[in-house]
């Protein structure tokens, strides 16, 4: 019965910090009480909770967490986060967008980079038509939560005909000595015909803290938009995330999505992408390399709305020591969706005896002329492969190592920007270093 | 260079070879002939130390050293090779990668610094084309779509590469037409010498044309069963493996 009262008690809490602080936050006051009264009803999900079964954000919401920071680090403290030379940075320090630690000086033409609470007021027109308006707080708590309390974030915008040639970097980052709940709220709307590369890394310092990051995006891209977006969940043992990635796409556009989930202790990522206009094309990607006592979820739902889209979905997965690692990818095909192509793969390489995976493939199909295919496989690196290397000299670890890069690299082979390929290579070795 | 004496192995509880004595001295070719099932790729396995296979008995003696308690990779380091029979297609590595990879563990067991780039670049081009191999295909992750062919003159490109001191080939002749049948052979001719020793394996007498053995040595059930020089692999040619299976029953 603890389990309960103390679940009960982080809830009550957030409420009244909510009534505390809801005054001083962006936006419209009516959509937040709307909020907070779904979250009150659907409260912090438990493992009875269907879709939170294997994720345990009730025992990692057990702990004491403050909802604001009272630390800032420095410009040499992220400089090493700023891996990608060149491109246009945004940092978010615990939920907070920070103009001076961001490098945003001579943005092109067409593209807008700043505070999620300032876009509120001063690109008003843009914040109000979009903001909101596919992340369903009705759906899921985090979500309702997000919407309530959300403090800042970063908001891009990227205006019609606008080809943006170099990357925008967004690092979130939390920085604090005490454990932390954060809110953080991140709007991008890429306009009619205009085109973006867009990264985001969620990162921790050195800290002995917990830190509890609800982070929620929603991405619109519209008519003829190109784009690509990059998530590189990289925090430290302490670090938890749940990511809830909304995404909008409108006709004749293409957006491709690779999640890299790297570290961190609790990663729930919730991936919505809605195909709402005809001739659309989506590529979803994921790698997650999981060890220790990690939990790495992802829920990824994509929804064909319209007719003649392509949507193309691979997810990979390898899975050490006792970590637990989840895969559910809903694929929905609405009655209007004729001659949609539709597919899903999740693959797995479960290294030890104590590891887990759940793997989940749901298609809905209510269109009769379509292709859709899912797949999901799980097994050990392949014996005959290693002896082979090993046969030619290579030792167990070399041979082991390479089998894990050939398997992650149809992942990472899809990443278009090469320094990124390279330092997600880079992480992806030092990781298989560790084992 | 290595000394065979009453080898039994076995593999999931089935007894597969049952004394095998055989001697090899550097500088010689030994062909080992023998019917489908008879054991000849196992005994190749049991040499390269596959680990499903269990040695239930005997020894293996190779350069002073007991080749039995060394691991895969360790045996390879000290120059044993092996030709698979059936290559394995290996996604996502590429055969010039792992190969650097090999070459240097192997120069670090031996104490050597790692290899230049450039020596490596300028070692991989001149075994490129002693086996003819397309440096397209060298560039490509390990065996993957290749055709049989391509697959065993890519082994015989890696032996090439790893220059062992024995060279095991597990029917690197079959599935081979005449062309590719004279460039392997032609590779593995041009790297003998008279400090390395080769066993072939194989099930005709086709390849001994291309590649003249000293000793040719028959396996049948587990054991070798005949031993001679070059004229017997032309006598199992002509009258079959049923003479041999007769003359044993
Ligand atoms: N995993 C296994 N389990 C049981 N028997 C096996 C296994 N692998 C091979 N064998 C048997 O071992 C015998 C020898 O096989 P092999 O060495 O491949 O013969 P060869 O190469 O001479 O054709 C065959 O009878 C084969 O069926
Ligand atoms: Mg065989």
């Amino acid at each position: 019965m603890e389990t309960a009262i103390r679940t009960s008690t982080i809830k009550e809490k957030l409420i009244s910090e909510f009534e505390e602080s809801k005054k001083i936050l962006f936006g419209n006051t009516r959509l937040r009480d709307q909020a907070i009264e779904s979250f009150c009803k659907q409260g912090i999900p438990t493992r009875k909770n269907e879709e939170y079964k294997y994720t345990p954000v009730d025992l990692m919401l057990k702990e004491e967490f403050y909802f604001t920071a009272n630390k800032n680090c420095s410009n040499e403290q992220i400089e090493h986060l700023k891996f990608l030379k060149g491109a246009y940075v945004a940092i978010i320090e615990n939920g907070i967008f920070m103009e001076g630690l961001s490098n945003l000086n001579n943005l092109p033409n067409g593209l807008t980079i700043c505070s999620l609470a300032d876009a509120a007021k001063n690109n008003s027109t843009i914040f109000e038509k979009y903001y909101a308006q596919y992340a369903d707080i009705n759906a899921d708590p985090f979500i309702a939560l997000n919407t309530a309390m959300a403090k800042d974030g970063v908001f891009i915008y990227v205006a019609k005909n606008a080809i943006i040639e170099k990357p925008i970097h967004i690092i979130d980052i939390s920085t604090t000595f005490e454990n932390i709940m954060i809110q953080q709220r991140n709007l991008i709307v890429v306009d009619e015909n205009a085109q973006a590369k867009i990264i985001e890394s969620f990162e921790t310092l050195d800290s002995n803290a917990i830190t509890f990051s609800n982070a929620l995006t929603e991405i619109v891209i519209n008519e003829n938009a190109i784009v690509d977006y990059y998530k590189i969940q990289d925090e430290k043992e302490l670090g938890n995330l749940v990511n809830t990635t909304q995404i909008i796409q409108k006709k004749q556009s293409i957006f491709s999505i690779h999640t890299f989930t790297l570290s961190g202790s609790l990663v729930r990522n919730n991936l919505t992408l809605v195909l709402d206009g005809e001739h659309i094309g989506s590529h979803l990607n994921g790698l997650y390399l999981t060890a220790g006592n990690q939990v790495v979820d992802n829920h990824t739902v994509v929804d064909h709305r319209k007719p003649n889209c392509n949507s193309n979905e691979l997810y990979k997965g390898i899975i050490d020591g006792k970590s637990t690692a989840t895969f559910n990818g809903k694929v929905f095909v609405r009655k209007d969706a004729q001659k949609t192509n539709a597919f899903q793969s999740n693959k797995n390489i479960l290294l030890s005896e104590d590891g887990t995976i759940n793997t989940k493939p749901q298609l809905e199909i209510y269109a009769d002329d379509v292709k859709c295919s899912h797949g999901t496989s799980t097994g050990k690196l392949d014996e005959e492969k290693i002896f082979y290397l090993l046969s030619r000299g290579l030792g167990t670890d070399s041979a082991k190592k390479l089998l894990m890069n050939a398997f992650a690299s149809e992942v990472v082979d899809t990443i278009t920007i090469e320094p990124l390929r390279e330092y997600i290579e880079g992480k992806i070795l030092k990781k298989f270093e560790l084992h | 260079m290595i000394t065979i004496k009453n080898l039994h192995a076995s593999i999931d509880g089935k007894q597969i070879l049952k004394g095998i004595n055989l001697e090899i001295k550097a500088g010689e070719v030994h062909a080992i002939m023998g019917p489908n099932g008879s054991g000849k790729s196992t005994l190749a396995a049991v040499l390269a130390g596959r680990p499903e296979y269990e040695v239930t008995e005997g020894e293996v003696n190779y350069n002073g050293k007991n080749l039995l308690e060394l691991s895969p990779e360790n045996r390879a380091r000290e120059g044993v090779f092996l030709a698979f029979q059936y290559p394995i297609e290996i996604p996502g590595v590429s055969n010039i990668n792992f190969l650097k990879t090999a070459i240097n563990e192997i120069r670090v067991y031996k104490g050597l610094e790692p290899m230049e780039a450039k020596d490596f670049l300028m070692m991989l081009k001149e075994k490129q084309k002693l086996v003819e191999l397309d440096g397209k295909l060298a560039n490509r992750s390990v065996n993957e779509g290749f055709s049989g062919g391509e697959k065993k003159r890519n082994e015989i490109f890696q032996m090439a590469m790893l220059e062992p001191k024995l060279a095991i080939l597990d029917e690197t002749d079959s599935g081979l037409d005449i062309d590719a049948l004279r460039i392997v052979a032609n590779g593995v001719n041009k790297l003998k010498s008279k400090d390395n020793a080769t066993i072939i394996i194989t099930h005709y007498q086709r390849l001994l044309d291309y590649i003249i053995p000293d000793f040719v040595h028959v396996l049948y059930n587990g054991k070798i069963v005949k031993s001679g020089t070059k004229e017997l692999a032309l006598e199992l040619e002509e009258k079959g493996y049923d003479f041999i299976k007769e003359e044993v029953e």
